[in-house]
């Protein structure tokens, strides 16, 4: 990618403090995400996914800190500014979608007193040019009568009809990045569908970076362009989305691809990983994989390994590096 | 083909969802009812699964929950193994019939009683069916049931907050299991749980399958998870059946419009970057359900007749369909 990266994560690490010692949430997570490109970050419940979206809007959940590394934005750090000037860059530069479209909406106002309010906070117009923008959005986000639907509750919208109006809020000035976390898995597969296309749609049209938080394979293959893969607190694969879900290295990923049951094949039997993601309190030592992974070996449970090369991919495994001489 | 171990015949469930009286009369509101599930049937044949999809509030859980006797029907009748699950008053049999079906619940942090330890969630049905004589025998039987879920016997001591979704899914596997069923109906399963743990419930699941005989009715809106595990499908549409028909029929040759679409909706990782036609429309509201066939507002193929006439639930050529269109070999 010759473009220089919108969003740039290093060496990002979260801790938690807790009576039992420092829980180490995130470690060592850096990527970074060009303008007008998807990302999607995939892994197991606990993974710390929908914490990395956190960590880089702004609103991790106290006792959690951001430890170490840095968060740039537009080649502007980000991670350390003061409560208010991050909150003026939240929904003017970053712009997020969270899972539940019912809970991110205020009940008691009606939509367009939200979308107007969210304009006005973060663009100088007046309230009329508020309310056209406002009612150009719901169109954009394909919600039919939109003059009529603007004065209406949430409670008079569907689930996927909340959803675009949450889609709607966070485009509401224009961000240049979204992070997206899960914003599909409330809604039904069909809804899903529109829902995915409608992100796509907007982020070309826009040249709107998303970063897309998900456990679902099928909604990363068909939104993003490069995908990274998550396993306690750190990246242990990321490349594009072709090569991770047909070409995996990192053991961890194959299994992952061969736990989904496919629509064209037939097996008796899925693959399966056995055992569960480790607690944060008990991650073990070395490559935090290795009590699951069938093939591990000797330096995997003592060395961790780091992003490394591995083809088209990159993998913090062990068995790029090692793997040819112990197949030999 | 042998006597199916269960059969459902015009099935119906209607909820009263009515204002309060003192409402209907002031503000001359009519009563209102919901039609959960409207004239549903099927057979299901020993040792097979059926499985049921479709969009949330299609009545899938509906039809689960009257299965089992968790709510009883408005109309039509369920027949386990060649006797009425609702006609009957006779306590005695009626208790051994739940005892040869039992049911497994979508959320495994809602469906365990945080309070009881494993040993007392999965040894109630063995002491409330009195099917173990004493303590010695309840403590092995448990064993026995978490052993065979891929559990430790020593889990027993344990609350269900100590495990993770994927083992308490398990937990309610074994719990399920304890009275030695014939039949499971599974709502949902691993809808709660991640890939890589539902493949581990999935795989057990049809293990138990292969060395009980067991026979599931297996309800779920993934459709992959749907091909994976059952031998016959339903589709369901607003408390209707629309299509039914055997696995490899209904995946191969989809002929049902609905159908067509939910198939057309699945994301696919093996075709990354495919833009997949988005289904248009959402499911319409129960209480006001579209004439005709209730699909027609969303269906590419809708002419005059389908807003009119609701079409019949109907053998062509060897699958259940109901639908004008390919009735009348339009599509």
């Amino acid at each position: 990618m010759s473009m220089t990266p919108l969003l740039e994560v290093r060496h990002l690490r979260v801790e938690f403090p807790s009576r039992r010692g420092t829980l180490l949430a995130l470690d060592d997570i850096s990527f970074s995400i060009a303008p007008g490109e998807v990302l999607g970050v995939v892994g197991e419940s606990g993974a710390g996914k929908s914490l990395t979206g956190s960590a880089i809007i702004g609103l991790l959940d106290p006792p959690g800190r951001i430890a170490g590394g840095e968060i740039l934005l537009a080649g502007q750090r980000i991670d350390n500014l003061p409560y208010e000037q991050m909150r003026a860059i939240r929904g003017r530069k970053i712009g997020a979608i969270f899972q539940d479209p019912l809970t991110s909406l205020n009940p008691l106002y009606t939509i367009g007193r939200q979308l107007i309010e969210t304009i006005r906070t973060h663009l100088p117009v007046s309230d009329e040019q508020a309310r056209a923008r406002a009612i150009k959005l719901l169109q954009e986000t394909g919600i039919p009568a939109a003059e009529q639907r603007i004065e209406q509750y949430p409670h008079q919208f569907s689930g996927g009809m909340r959803q675009r109006v949450v889609i709607a809020l966070a485009l509401a000035a224009e961000p240049q990045l979204i992070v997206a976390d899960e914003p599909t898995t409330a809604l039904d597969v069909s809804i899903q569908a529109q829902i995915i296309s409608l992100i796509r749609r907007l982020c070309k049209e826009h040249g709107t970076a998303v970063m897309l938080v998900t456990h679902d394979m099928g909604v990363i293959a068909e939104t993003c362009d490069r995908v990274a893969v998550m396993y306690a607190g750190r990246i242990v694969e990321v490349g594009p989305v072709g090569d991770v879900i047909h070409r995996p290295s990192h053991p961890y990923t194959v299994g992952l691809m061969g736990s989904i049951p496919a629509m064209d094949e037939d097996r008796e039997r899925l693959l399966q990983i056995d055992g569960a993601m480790p607690r944060l309190d008990a991650v073990p030592k070395g490559c935090a994989f290795n009590p699951r992974c069938p093939q591990v070996f000797e330096r995997c449970r003592h060395e961790r390994p780091d992003l490394i090369d591995a083809g088209p991919t990159r993998a913090a495994c062990w068995l790029v590096t090692d793997g040819q001489r112990r197949a030999a | 083909m042998s006597n199916p171990l269960v059969e459902v015949k015009d099935l119906a469930k209607t909820f009263d969802v009515s204002a309060p009286w003192l409402n209907r009369v002031v503000e001359r509101k009519p009563r209102q009812f919901v039609h959960a599930v409207d004239g549903v049937s099927f057979a299901i044949q020993r040792g097979k699964t059926l499985a049921l999809v479709g969009e949330s509030g299609c009545g899938k859980s509906t039809v689960a929950r009257l299965l089992v006797g968790l709510y009883s029907p408005t109309r039509g009748s369920v027949q386990f193994d060649g006797k009425d699950t609702h006609g009957s008053t006779d306590k005695a049999q009626l208790r051994i019939m739940r005892r040869r079906m039992q049911m497994i619940f979508q959320d495994p942090y809602a469906s365990l009683n945080p309070r009881w330890k494993v040993r007392d969630i999965v040894g109630e049905p063995l002491t409330e069916h009195g099917l173990v004589t004493d303590a010695d025998e309840l403590r092995n039987r448990v064993a026995e049931l978490l052993l065979s879920v891929g559990l430790a016997a020593a889990d027993v001591e344990k609350f269900p907050h100590q495990f993770s979704g994927g083992q308490r899914q398990r937990i309610s596997i074994a719990r399920a299991l304890a009275t030695q069923p014939e039949f499971l109906v599974c709502d949902e399963p691993t809808s709660a749980l991640d890939v890589s743990v539902q493949a581990q419930v999935l795989n057990i699941m049809k293990d138990l399958q292969r060395q009980r005989g067991l026979t599931y009715l297996f309800i779920s809106h993934n459709l992959a998870v749907v091909r994976h595990v059952s031998d016959q499908v339903g589709v369901m549409y607003l408390g209707r059946l629309v299509e039914l028909a055997d696995k490899a029929e209904l995946f191969g040759q989809p002929r049902h419009p609905y159908t067509r679409m939910l198939l057309d909706a699945i994301p696919d990782i093996h075709m990354s970057g495919r833009a997949r036609t988005p289904v248009q429309g959402e499911v319409p509201n129960p209480l006001s359900p579209p004439s005709g066939c209730a699909f027609h507002p969303r269906c590419p193929h809708a002419n005059a007749r389908c807003s009119q006439e609701r079409p019949a639930f109907k053998a062509i050529k060897g699958i259940t369909v109901a639908c004008h269109a390919v009735e009348e070999g339009r599509i």
